[in-house]
This record gives structure tokens, C-alpha cells and sequence, in this order.
């Protein structure tokens, strides 16, 4: 039988090694596993590298991760969102580093992991500061630049419902990243509002099939 | 010197609103150009697109209405409108990146006489650098306009030669409304469509660093007051 819930927040984030890539789900605190991420903190994995939209908002969740110096590298577009305290402390300081990547080529860069290519050719960055040292080719008369894919160690996904073979749904903006993330880690481990009984969900309308999910686990926002 | 009135930024969203066609797919950037959606011109069907993943973006909720899983890519809570989807992140920008959406409103820095944007950093060492959608946007939507203030605080200009701050992307911009003109960059380099009134070609120049021409027919810039 399948079942892919975890009993605990701690059995969801078990074994995550140190220096591991983790793919953070989210935009701004929108769709953001807060409670995967707190439970990182106490499972103690260290050295990490954080791949997100943003840097974390507040001192929760990311922030939290970052504040306890966990993390050693962010791969975002934007650091700075709503509330950025901890991250821009951090970065002012030192230490941590930041790699900037064009919103849409973060998240295609993952998609190509997910999709074992080897890379792309991207319109996006040509003749910027964010293409220097990359490869160039002009395709039909028109300048690309090659960006590579992007794979986690592991996703950290935020989901509304889940049926215990891990096919999941999301509410409204709280998708974003989450479904280009949940495929393109090794280990995709997911903070779900309910499970529901298998068959429940209308096949229609599930966005993350359950071939990409390994661990799941019921969570409430963080109080 | 002359006397004239500049519009303010409410007045330039409005003015750029109006261009916007029937049936048209538009992101708006951070700053003035969200002010846009505002002055949407009656009996025009536009679809807003957001970058987190929304086509149909409405209003801001009205309160008690608020719901904290539906914002837009500058993080404001948002309604959607009747016909209205959700999709994932990589879809939105596929949306972007391959010519699907017909306009883009940015905010800006400088602006190139040659279409060059400069909308990401101004390498400000006192915080981070982000770039957001900005790139994507500004190399991929089919018309990329851009709503900013004509200089900088200090009055120097922002119509510029070359853009003194790091590229956005080069040669994407092809209209320019500020508080003072409606400039476009056509091959020859910025063409000024409308000023506001009491002020010159001679004086517009004056906080311009590119060399500007007149349109054939040089329109008088005004938007109702807004408030």
C-alpha cells in the first residue's frame, strides 16, 4: 500500500544532510512551508543552500533558517520582500551568500531538472550584468544565453489537500513555485492543510501528481 | 523660465491606461504602473497577468474580503475576476518569455535613446541587489513601455544616451510617459509624441540628456485631476 504520511514534522525533514540543496516553495509568505522549515531548525542540518523567490519574510520560517545560520547560499530573484529583516542583516554582514537569478529563469531552470534536459537557451539576461562569463549563441537572428538546470536535494512544497498516494492541490496564488519545485528534487516533502480519502480529488484539478511527492504532512500556518 | 504643471504619478498611469488596447494581456510593474489598472478606459476588457502565477488579477479586496492566499507579484492581497486562472510559476513566465503577452508597463531608472532599460539596481551598497521579474519581463512581452518621473529627484535626466546604471535589457522599451512628455525610441532615437503645457521642445531638452525630435504633430500632454 502507499501511504506517503509522515506521523510528525520531524519524520518529514529526517535524514536531510548537511550541505544539502533545498528547494523552498513560496512567494513572499504566500505558499511558503513555514513549519517544514522550523522543523529543519531543530533537526539541525547545517550548510545549506537555499533556492526561493525570495530571502524569507519576518523571522519565521526561511528567516528562521537563515537567522540561526544555517543557510550558506541563497539562489533567488528578489531577496528583499515584505519584512526582509533577517536576510538583509545576514547579507550586510557577510555571511551569506547570494546568487541572483532572473524570476523565470529560477523556476525553468528547475523545470529543465525536472525534465532531465541539460540546460536551456534563454532571451533573458542578454547583454546584462547577469549573463557575464556565460555561453552565447545566436539562434535565428536572435541572441540567447545558456542557463543550466537546477535540482534540489530536496523541496520543501506547501500544499491545500493531498490523498495518501501524494496527488496534491493548491489554493489560488499559493501555488507559485510549488508544483515546478516538487519535481525537481531527490526528496520532495510536502506541508499539506488535509488528506483526504483516495479518490476524493477530482483528477481534474489535481496540479501535483503523486509520482513527485515522497513525504507528506498535515501543518497549520505557524502561530 | 516657463509654467507649467507636471502630472503626477496618478496622472501618468492614467495617460499610459489610455493606450492600453481592447482585449489586451498587460503586466504591471511595481511603482506608478500599478496605478494603471485604476484607469482602465470604460468598455475595454483588459486581462491582468501577475508573475506568481494569476491571469484576471482584480482589485484589492475590499474588507473582510481579504484572502492570504491570493496576492499579486508585489506581494498586495488581490481579488480575481470572473474568468480569471491560476497556473504554475514556469507557466506564468513561459506566458512572458514567448511573446504570449502583448504589454508590459515598467517602471524605470534611465532609459536608453536606443530602447535600453535600467529598472533593477541602482548597485545601492546598503542593500541587496533583486531582480525579480524584471528581465524576463522587459526582454520577453511584445510592447514594453515604461512610467517613470522625467529626471531624478535631483533633476538629472533619465532619458539618457547610454543608461548609467546596470541593463534590465537592452533595446526593449518603446514608449516612455513621464510627468513632463510621451517620448518614443524609434531607430532614429527618442521621438517626442506630447508635452504638457507651457513647456517647449527647447525645455524638455533642457532635461533631457538624449537628443529629442518633435513628432510631425507634437500633442499637448493632460490628464483629468485626479486628485
Amino acid at each position: 500500500m502507499i501511504d506517503k504520511q509522515v506521523a510528525s514534522l520531524a519524520e518529514a525533514v529526517a535524514g536531510i544532510r548537511d550541505g544539502a540543496t533545498i528547494l523552498c516553495g513560496g512567494f513572499g509568505a504566500v505558499g511558503s512551508p513555514d513549519a517544514l522549515f522550523e522543523a529543519l531548525l531543530a533537526q539541525g542540518a547545517r550548510d545549506l543552500i537555499a533556492v526561493s523567490n525570495n530571502a524569507g519574510s519576518g523571522r519565521r520560517g526561511l528567516a528562521a533558517l537563515i537567522a540561526a545560520r544555517r543557510v550558506r547560499r541563497v539562489i533567488c530573484s528578489y531577496p528583499r520582500t515584505t519584512d526582509p529583516v533577517v536576510f538583509e542583516e545576514e547579507y550586510r554582514a557577510g555571511r551569506i551568500e547570494l546568487e541572483l537569478v532572473p524570476q523565470g529563469t529560477l523556476s525553468e531552470r528547475m523545470r529543465c531538472a525536472a525534465a532531465g534536459l541539460g540546460g536551456f537557451w534563454s532571451p533573458v539576461g542578454v547583454g546584462t550584468r547577469l549573463a557575464e562569463g556565460k555561453e552565447l549563441r545566436t539562434i535565428d537572428g536572435k541572441e540567447y544565453v545558456l542557463e543550466m538546470p537546477l535540482k534540489g536535494d530536496v523541496a520543501f512544497i506547501r500544499a491545500d489537500k493531498a490523498d495518501r498516494w501524494g496527488n496534491l492541490t493548491y489554493r489560488k496564488s499559493a501555488r507559485n513555485f510549488n508544483p515546478v519545485m516538487a519535481m525537481a528534487a531527490d526528496l520532495t516533502v510536502v506541508q499539506l492543510r488535509e488528506v483526504v480519502p483516495l479518490g476524493e480529488l477530482d483528477p481534474e484539478v489535481v496540479a501535483t501528481p503523486g509520482i513527485f511527492v515522497d513525504r507528506m504532512v498535515v501543518a497549520g500556518d505557524l502561530t | 523660465m516657463s509654467d507649467f504643471t507636471p502630472l503626477t504619478r496618478r496622472q501618468i498611469a492614467w495617460r499610459a491606461a489610455q493606450d492600453v488596447a481592447d482585449g489586451a494581456y498587460v503586466n504591471l510593474g511595481i511603482g506608478i504602473p500599478t496605478l494603471v489598472a485604476d484607469y482602465v478606459p470604460q468598455g475595454r476588457e483588459i486581462v491582468f497577468h501577475s508573475e506568481n502565477g494569476i491571469l484576471g488579477v482584480g482589485p484589492a479586496p475590499a474588507p473582510g474580503e481579504e484572502d492570504p492566499d491570493l496576492i499579486n507579484a508585489g506581494k498586495a492581497l488581490v481579488t480575481l475576476l470572473p474568468g480569471g486562472a491560476y497556473f504554475t510559476h514556469s507557466d506564468a513566465f513561459l506566458m512572458i518569455r514567448g511573446g504570449h503577452l502583448d504589454l508590459a508597463l515598467l517602471g524605470g531608472f534611465e532609459v536608453s535613446e536606443t530602447g535600453d532599460l535600467a529598472n533593477w539596481t541602482t548597485d545601492d551598497p546598503n542593500m541587496s541587489p533583486g531582480v525579480g521579474g524584471a528581465m524576463d519581463l522587459a526582454s520577453g512581452a511584445r510592447s514594453v513601455r515604461v512610467l517613470m518621473q522625467h529626471t531624478t529627484a535631483k533633476g538629472g535626466p533619465r532619458l539618457r544616451r547610454y543608461c548609467r546604471y546596470p541593463l534590465t535589457a537592452p533595446r526593449a522599451v518603446s514608449r516612455v510617459y513621464t510627468d513632463l512628455a510621451v517620448v518614443d525610441i524609434g531607430p532614429a532615437g527618442f521621438i517626442v509624441q506630447e508635452i504638457v503645457a507651457g513647456l517647449d521642445l527647447a525645455g524638455l531638452q533642457a532635461r533631457t540628456e538624449a537628443e529629442l525630435t518633435a513628432a510631425p504633430e507634437l500633442g499637448v500632454l493632460s490628464a483629468p485631476d485626479l486628485g
